[in-house]
Parts: C-alpha cells; structure tokens; sequence
C-alpha cells in the first residue's frame, strides 16, 4: 500500500444506538501511530463502538456513519476482511493450544514454510523477552507473560490498525505500567492507528495522546 | 450451507412426529388402503371400548405417570433445596451422572432382580427370618403399579437432577442461598421460596418429558407394570404385534387415545403447578422460616440415596446373575459361577452389538453434527430469535412415541423405506437429537465468545474459526454429547421394533424380548450389554479430552461439559 494511502482509522460521524437510544457519537480521525483514548462509564457503549470497527457488534445495535481504515470502507466487510486487531482486558489464549501455536494461528497464510513461520514466531517471542516459549502451555505463564503473548500475537495477524478495550485493568498494579509501555511502544513502532477505551485515568496519561470523555 | 441447519434439524423433528400422528390418526378411523381400509368409520373406536379392561389400563397409565413424575420432581427438588453448595450434593452429582447413562431397561431389571419375591432384598430378610420360600405374592407386576413407579422414579431422577444443574447458574443460587440465610431462613426453605421459582421454569420442559413418558412407557412397564390389564401403550403394542392386521386398526384408535391421556396428564400437571404456585406465593409472603429442617434434609438425602442405590445395586445384581450357576433361596449369593452362558450367547452378543452401533453410530453422528451446525448458526448471525423455534426440537419427547411410531411405520412403507436401516435411524435420530441439543447448547452458548472474535479479528475465517477454536474448546462438550445420543440410541426400544419391523435386534430389543421368558442370566447377560456402549461413550468422552490436552491446564476449567 503507497504511504500517502495509509491515513489511519477514520470514524465519520459514528453514532451508536441500542433500542432507539444513543448510547455514543464520536467523529475522529486516528493517525498512524497515535493512541486515542476514549474514557467513559459502563454501559456508554465504548465496548460496543469497538465491537463496531472490527466488525462483530451483534444487529441488535443501531450504529450509522461510516468507518474508514486507510481508505478503504470497513462496513460491509467481514471481521476477518479488516485487518483490525483487538486486545481485550483478558487475553484470551486458546487454551487448546501451545504459546506457539496461539502465534501462528495469527500468522498470515502468505508466509509459507513451516520453518519459515517457525521462525517468524520465535522471533516474535524474542523481541517480547519469552525466547524458548514456543511449546509452553500458556496456562503455565504467568500474566505479564500471558499479556505480552495476546499482543504478540495480534501483531503477528499484521492489523492495520489496533483495538484496546480496557486491555491493563486487570493486571496487578506492578505489571500495569511495564505492560503499558511494551503495547504503545509496538503501537508507535508499527505505527498502528490505535484506539484505547478504559476507565482508568492513568491509561490515558500513559497513552500520552488525545484523551476523549464521553459521559 | 449451514444457514439450513436449523430448519433441516426441525423438519428432521417435526416432519416424523407429524407423518406419524397422520399415520396413526387415520387407521384410527378406518382409513389404512394397505389393509383395505377405504370408507372412514368409528368401528376401530367401538373395538377398543369393548376391549375387557380398558378402564384399568388407562387409570395405570394416567395415574402411575403422574405419581411417578410427581415423586420424581419433589425428590429431586427436595434433595437440591436441602443440600445444593454442599459437599454432599457435588458427591450426589458424580453419582447420578453416570446412572443417567443407564438404559431404562436395565434399570428396570435390576430393580425387579432386587425387589422380587425371590430377589436379593428378600433373600436378605430371610437370612434373619429363617424363611426358605419366597413370599408367595407379587412384587412386580404388582395390581397397584408402584414397582412400575418405583422404576421410573428412580431412572428419572438422575435426568431431571442434572437438568436441575444445569438451570442452577442461571439463577444466580448460590448468592440467593446467602440472603435467605442471613434473612433467617433455613437452608430447605429459603431455596424453595426463593431460588425454586426462578429455576423451575428452566425445568418444565424436561419435567413434561418425563412425564409424557411416564404416562406411556413400554419398555419398563413389560418389566415391571402390572399384565392383567397391562399399561394401556403395553397393550397398544401388543394388538401391533398380533397376527391379525385387523386388529391394526383398533391399535391405532388407542394410539390417539394413549396421545390424548398424556395430554390430559399435561393439564393435569399444569394445573398443578398453578395451584402450587398461588399456594407457594403466599406461603414464601408468610415469614415462617422454617429454621429447623435437619430430619427434611436427612430424609432427602436418604431418599436419593436410596434412589440412585437401587440402579447401582440393580446393576451388580444384574452381573451376579449373568454369570451364576446354581443359585438356591435363600442363598445371598450362587454356588458357583461360570462364564459358560456368557461363551454360548458370543456370537449373539456381537451380532446385537453390531447391530446396535450400526444404528447408533449414524444417527449420533448425525445428530450431533445438525446440533452443532443449528449452535454455529446461532452465533454467526447473532440471533437470538431462532431460539424460541429451537423448541420444536424437543416436540418428539413430548409426544408418546407409541402414538406415532407405528403411524411411522406405516408412512415409511409409503415410500418404500420399510424395514431399512435408513428408517430406523431417522427414527432413532427424532429422540437422539433433542437429547444432544439438550446436552450441546448450554456449554455451547456459555463459551465466551471473544475467542471466536479474537480469532476472526486475527483474520481466521468463520470456518477456520470454528473448525480450530470453537470445536476443540468444546471437545468434552462435544463428546458428553455424543455419549448421551449413544445411550439414547442404545435404550431405544420401540422404533428399533416398530420401524425395523423386527428386523433389528439390538441389545435392548433382545433385552426386553427375555423379560416375559424370565431366564435370569439371560437377562443378566443382555441387561449388562445394554450398559456397555453408553458405558463406553462416557468413558471417552471423559479420557478422550484428558489424554489429548494433556499438557493443556487451560482446557480443565475452560472445557466442563
């Protein structure tokens, strides 16, 4: 894709309703490589704006306006046409399988070989400190470990751009900032549009972006 | 593809139970051109009220499935309210699952074996009593039915307690049973006025399955019902069975009538519950707490002990038997044992088994892969809607199946599919199917569904989703579920004989045909082999998932199915 092309996660007017209600209306533009964070109580539909962009909000919602990932129109696609990931604030390995195997499953189908996607892999584990990980059970990690794999993970699936959905809330408070950093940093680095929702204050001043309040 | 999985899954429930009604509706009233019957005619009806004994046949088959369910729901509410979060009740949960397994037949022998004049509770008493005769009265068969009643109760009370367990969550229990608690109240009461009315509900419908099938069982009443008159859907299958075709036509007058007593048993029970329910709101408004309820609690936990003992004593009584020799009374146990008519009936025993998986196995596999592919459905296009039509599922356990099998029988011959092994599986599959959904859907719909959007969200189709993330999350679930249509297959006793005409010998046909000859270790033989294949299919369904996620310490708490 031509660089000019990759304007980032547009939301035009993006208006979402539950039984004739408005629960959100927001209208920004997410540039690559920025982190917006979007603050707000339960229940004000933060989830459900996420659920919106990468496509798995159930009908029962109402939303209108449009939402655009580098040009191109995400609805109407399907969830695995967007390229958009999403980090929820469980991981949500698969429990079937290995650390390994949760990565290659993200792993395009364009990277063939099954030692080249081996490789890949291990790569990805090196660059998050978990060198040897590959056959472990992720129920054995511990939860910074289980974190940084999720991220991992949605990295590898290649995501134009990137969901957080209160991904740090439940991290002891130790963990909390050194996950932080590690997930904006591959943010910045991948120059990811990336869109957080939480209620924590301090996710947002970590984020060091915009910070939007709905209420 | 699988868009018209729910609608092929109803149709292949609906269409059976409807061409049945149809076929058994008709010859009720003189129409069946294969028997000659062409002008419409109320002399079916006129022979069945001339029949000697009608009267006594209906009053067992209404009454007795009435008790029997009655006693059935308060034992198994009873015991949930005095013992539910207790150390006990979880002890009851392992015990009681696996009886579910066990083949109402099976049961049913285990417990006449138990319970006869000449059986091991009897021989026991006469150790002490010095008797060296059997009693001369009647157990079993007894005029009053309880020994029918006591076999139901106890094979429906595993059923209805592991549906009870499965609606408990919903209700949010455990917490309810803290507020009542700390309100004052005793455990017992607190659950049947506070938790009761919300679970019940969840239950009713498996409740009017038991009850419909209570109300015309066949196979437990030709074991232990009375025979002089018989339970009226004993009868109906045995002016079936007659030589004389023209008594078809009687036969299917009483099918509509055995259709209509448990209508009336519906209503009954329906009206029940009304009246139970206005007495229970004023009686849980009252305050009385009831705080002292240990000798409640204590008979409740006998009682289900009692009931689930007598399956599994059945059983190893079953096994005595199987393998006795020369087995005098009093004696508590033979003289010797053999294998000897275990080695005779062989090659009988694998043929029957044979012929039992080759039912089986097709229609489970069936079964389950519409089930999955209705559940699948369910959460690609996010309705809910659906759900409310997923009940018509469960139509075939609502209707007796003495009242549309022959009708089915007759409908299948229309298309020339008598007697083939097609027929009799679609015919397992009517009463297979509801029972995996029932087994299937609860996990199914409780797995979170974040791992199917996480894994689309990485860019796995939905196939890809479903087929590496959805499925082996569900492998126990998946499996339990299968086990539970192999025992349903396996305990099928009227569509294999109706539908196969004959031509099936399964285990639980050759099981059932023993009952009027009374060898015993016959019966012992192919009562245990009734045990074997749904033994098996839990058995797997437990190691399979073990031995496969060995090393996955997620999918323990992940996968309880």
């Amino acid at each position: 894709m031509p660089e000019t092309l990759k304007n980032g996660l547009e939301l035009r007017d993006v208006r979402v309703r539950l039984d004739g209600r408005e629960l959100l209306a927001v209208d920004l533009t997410i540039a690559p490589g920025e982190i917006v964070t979007l603050m707000g109580p339960s229940g004000s539909g933060k989830s459900s704006l996420l659920g919106h962009i990468c496509g798995t909000l159930p009908d029962t919602f109402d939303v209108t306006g449009e939402v655009v990932l580098n040009g191109t129109p995400l609805v109407g696609l399907t969830p695995q046409e967007r390229h958009v990931g999403i980090l929820f604030q469980d991981d949500l390995l698969f429990p079937h399988l290995s650390v390994g195997g949760n990565l290659a499953f993200a792993l395009p189908s364009h990277i063939k070989g099954r030692e080249n996607r081996r490789a890949r892999v291990e790569a990805a584990l090196s660059s998050a400190e978990m060198d040897g990980f590959y056959d472990r059970d992720p129920a054995t990690l511990s939860g910074g470990q289980r974190a940084r794999v999720a991220l991992m993970r949605v990295l590898l699936s290649e995501p134009c751009a990137l969901l957080l959905d209160e991904p740090f809330s439940k991290l002891d408070s130790g963990l909390r900032s050194q996950i932080r950093s590690f997930v904006f940093d591959l943010c910045r680095k991948n120059s990811l549009p990336t869109l957080m929702v939480t209620h924590d204050p301090e996710d947002g001043e970590a984020a060091g972006g915009r910070v939007i309040k709905i209420d | 593809m699988l868009r018209f999985a729910p609608i092929l899954t109803i149709v292949l429930m609906i269409g059976p139970v409807s061409a049945g009604l149809i076929g058994t509706v008709l010859p009720a009233f003189g129409i069946l051109p294969a028997l000659g019957g062409t002008t419409p005619s109320l002399d079916p009806w006129q022979a069945l009220f001339a029949q000697p004994g009608l009267g006594a046949s209906i009053r067992l088959s209404f009454v007795n499935g009435l008790i029997a369910t009655a006693i059935s729901v308060a034992i198994v509410m009873l015991f949930c309210a005095a013992w539910q979060g207790t150390r006990i009740f979880r002890a009851m949960q392992r015990v009681l699952s696996p009886i579910l397994s066990v083949p109402h037949a099976t049961a049913a022998f285990g417990l006449a074996f138990l319970i006869a004049p000449s059986g091991w509770i009897v021989r026991l008493v006469a150790q002490f009593a010095g008797w060296d005769r059997p009693p001369d009265i009647a157990i079993i068969h007894d005029p009053w039915g309880m020994a029918l009643i006591a076999g139901l109760v106890a094979k429906e009370i595993p059923f209805l307690f592991l549906m009870t367990l499965s609606a408990l969550p919903q209700a949010d229990t455990d917490r309810t049973a803290q507020v009542t608690a700390t309100l004052g109240y005793g455990k017992t009461a607190g659950w049947f006025k506070a938790t009761l009315p919300r679970v019940y509900p969840q239950i009713r419908l498996p409740v009017l399955a038991v009850l419909a099938y209570s109300t015309s069982v066949v196979d437990v009443a030709i074991i232990l019902a009375p025979t002089t008159p018989a339970p009226l859907a004993v009868r109906i299958l045995g002016w079936l069975s007659d030589p004389d075709l023209g008594l078809r036509f009687m036969a299917s007058s009483a099918a509509v009538l055995q259709l209509l007593i448990v209508i009336a048993a519906m209503v009954v029970w329906i009206a029940g519950e009304r009246i139970i329910g206005a007495l229970g709101h004023h009686w849980a408004e009252d305050g009385h707490r009831f705080r002292k309820d240990s000798a409640v609690r204590g008979a409740s936990a006998l009682l289900a002990l009692v009931a689930a003992g007598a399956v599994v004593l059945g059983l190893v009584v079953l096994l005595v038997w199987s393998v006795a020799g020369f087995w005098a009374f009093p004696d508590l146990l033979p003289r010797g044992f053999s294998l000897r008519l275990w080695a005779r009936e062989l090659d009988a025993i694998g043929s029957s088994l044979t012929t039992t998986l080759l039912i089986g196995i097709p229609a489970v596999l069936v079964a389950v892969t519409l089930v999955l592919g209705c559940l699948e459905n369910e959460v690609r296009t996010g309705k809910a809607a659906g759900r409310r039509a997923m009940l018509l599922i469960y139509l075939p356990l609502l209707v007796p199946q003495i009242s549309f099998m022959f009708g089915l029988q007759v409908f299948f011959t229309l298309l020339g599919l008598e007697r083939t092994l097609l027929s009799v599986v679609l015919g397992h599959l009517v009463f297979v199917a509801p029972y995996v959904f029932l087994s299937l859907s609860e996990p199914f719909r409780a797995l979170d569904p974040r791992y199917g959007q996480t894994a689309l969200c990485l860019g796995a189709s939905p196939a890809r989703t479903f087929w590496l993330v959805r499925l082996p999350l569900l492998t126990r679930a998946v499996l339990t579920a299968a086990a539970v249509g192999l025992a349903v297959t396996v305990g099928q006793y009227l569509p294999t004989l109706l539908i196969g005409a004959g031509r099936f010998a399964t285990v639980t046909t050759e099981a059932v045909a023993l009952a009027s000859g009374g060898d015993r270790r016959m019966i012992g033989i192919y009562g245990l082999l009734q045990m074997v294949l749904p033994f098996v299919g839990f058995a797997l369904a437990l190691l399979l998932p073990a031995v496969l996620f060995r090393n996955r310490r997620g999918m323990g708490a992940q996968n309880k199915g």
